[in-house]
């Protein structure tokens, strides 16, 4: 390997590795992360011309860090007249001195990632930017392909994202871990921001856009990150569980020739023992701390589920007890949806769609897809053909994915 | 960081209190404000006489219009402000939480724009 292609490989390794600390680091007093990107992208670029010539160094992570914050000081003196750059130059000085635990070669950055994750999901930050702006600042993914995992145009994408790091610059939000008393509330947030980039990385269940798979499995590594370190937040165990069961399956969501394959009826021997296994152990962790909330609520549904497969018979009334739950902590309509579907299997379909039609009453439900869907599944177990074939109609008409839309178009063509 | 904490209230629900609530009402704003001043957090406060006695001043092709009331007929009106010193955003909205006016309208939290940034 030549000089180049080492110099390269080590950066690369740097980034991957470090990119989110390095920004989390230089970003934390200043709360200026545009800036720490911007110097810490001029200083890769420096590190690319350098190294090449004068060897990698025995600690690229502290030599990075040194050079960005230079370019950061530079920056300030150059963009502000003598007067004005006083106190941002002392500020400066002070961002450059070395901290007490900074010496030299053996210099390790403090991991400040958790603070910059709850900064990007502060509550002053408008909420569907969050899980964006964590990809971006703690994971390094540029905003074009951010912008296409989330169905934005890079354009758009990228002025929410300036225009979030300068809220959080000019309101002073602070890249701080909160308090005891807030913690919970604020975690849900980084919770659900995660749970978001999971979400969209899950679109591509066939496994052919490699963006989405990369965004799925770095929504895992983040959910690990949480629970290394916040270790005492059941919350942080449930999310991951529910992602490693979601993941645990992902070979065994479609066909080879790539046909949905709902829960039911995917081969099980396609799933992967081992991260169910974690799961699981990662739920008996959580149930320790004895504090309810909604991800281990949702890692338990899928838990009942995955298990439900296994043993040959699913535990529905426990299963409803558990969407109750769930329901009661968050009204969301795609648990109520879930729900109905297990009711029918405790009280009989007659009740769920009554439940069903109760629901569609209160919320907006027209437009949206699981409801049709699950409509559909129930009326095709009554006499009412014309009603499941409209609800089945209406489902595949709002389903964005071609495989499941086969899958509901041949469960039409089965009624 | 200075921040400006805007108090937007119902001013009718107010004159429409019983007089008891109204001078409850007011304590809790004494009782707040020194709260802030024993902080060592506030730099100026200050409370607004209602809309109807306000007076808005538009200048358009260089006629000055002069209205009587506010700049907006909304539901709630700015009924005073605070100007606080803390070192970051949840600071101040900590402050603005315990504001009364929170409790029965909204707090604006605003940074002030200071000079030379």
């Amino acid at each position: 390997m030549n000089d180049n292609d080492h110099a390269r490989s080590t950066a690369d390794a740097v980034a991957r590795r470090s990119y989110g600390k390095l920004v989390a680091f230089i970003a934390a007093r200043s709360r200026d992360v545009a800036a720490a990107e911007d110097a810490l992208a001029d200083a890769f670029a420096a590190a690319l011309a350098d190294w090449p010539v004068h060897g990698v160094p025995r600690n690229p992570e502290a030599w990075l860090l040194t050079t960005a914050r230079r370019k950061l000081i530079d920056f300030q003196r150059r963009r502000q007249t003598a007067k004005a750059a006083e106190p941002e130059l002392e500020r400066a000085a002070e961002l450059l001195a070395p901290a007490p635990d900074e010496e030299g070669d053996d210099m390790k950055i403090p991991d400040q990632r958790l603070g910059l994750m709850f900064a990007c999901t502060h509550p002053a930050i408008e909420a569907t930017v969050r899980a964006p702006l964590i990809l971006q600042t703690v994971l390094g993914f540029d905003a074009a392909m951010i912008a296409s995992a989330f169905l934005a145009s890079p354009a758009a994408m990228g002025q929410r994202l300036v225009r979030a790091k300068t809220k959080i610059k000019q309101a002073g939000i602070p890249l701080r871990v909160p308090e005891r008393e807030e913690l919970a509330e604020r975690l849900d947030a980084v919770l659900a921001a995660i749970y978001a980039a999971f979400a969209e990385g899950w679109q591509d269940p066939a496994g052919t856009e490699p963006a989405r798979r990369e965004l799925a499995e770095e929504a895992l590594y983040l959910a690990r990150l949480v629970t290394e370190l916040l270790p005492n937040e059941p919350e942080a165990f449930g999310l991951l569980a529910l992602l490693l069961y979601a993941d645990a399956r992902r070979h065994a969501r479609r066909t080879q020739e790539g046909d949905y394959v709902p829960l039911a009826e995917q081969d099980t021997e396609l799933w992967d023992d081992a991260l169910i296994e974690e799961a699981e152990a990662l739920l008996v962790r959580a149930s320790e701390f004895r504090a309810r909330g909604r991800y281990q609520l949702e890692a338990a549904l899928q838990s009942a589920h995955v298990n439900g497969r296994r043993v040959g018979s699913v535990d529905w009334p426990g299963l409803l007890v558990l969407y109750d739950a769930l329901l009661e902590l968050s009204g969301s309509p795609v648990v109520a949806i879930n729900r109905a579907l297990a009711l029918a299997h405790v009280h009989g379909v007659a009740a769920a769609l009554a439940f069903l039609d109760a629901l569609a009453a209160d919320t907006r439900l027209a437009d949206y897809q699981p409801y049709w869907a699950a409509r559909a599944e129930l009326l095709a177990q009554t006499d009412a053909r014309a009603d499941a074939r409209a609800a089945y109609e209406r489902a595949i008409g709002l389903e964005r994915d071609a495989a499941v839309r086969r899958f509901l178009q041949r469960r039409l063509a089965a009624l | 960081m200075q921040y400006m904490l805007l108090v937007y209230t119902n001013e009718k629900a107010f004159q429409t209190m019983a007089p008891a609530q109204r001078e409850q009402a007011m304590g809790a704003y004494i009782a707040y404000t020194e709260s802030l001043r024993k902080a060592g957090v506030l730099k100026s406060s200050d409370r607004l006489r209602p809309s109807a006695d306000g007076t808005t001043v538009r200048v358009e092709n260089g006629k000055s219009q002069v209205l009587d009331g506010p700049y907006a007929d909304t539901k709630e009106q700015l009924g005073g402000f605070y100007i606080v010193e803390v070192p970051d955003l949840d600071a101040a909205l900590s402050w603005a939480a315990r504001c009364p006016g929170a409790s029965h309208g909204s707090v604006e939290v605003r940074p002030i724009w200071m000079m030379g940034s």
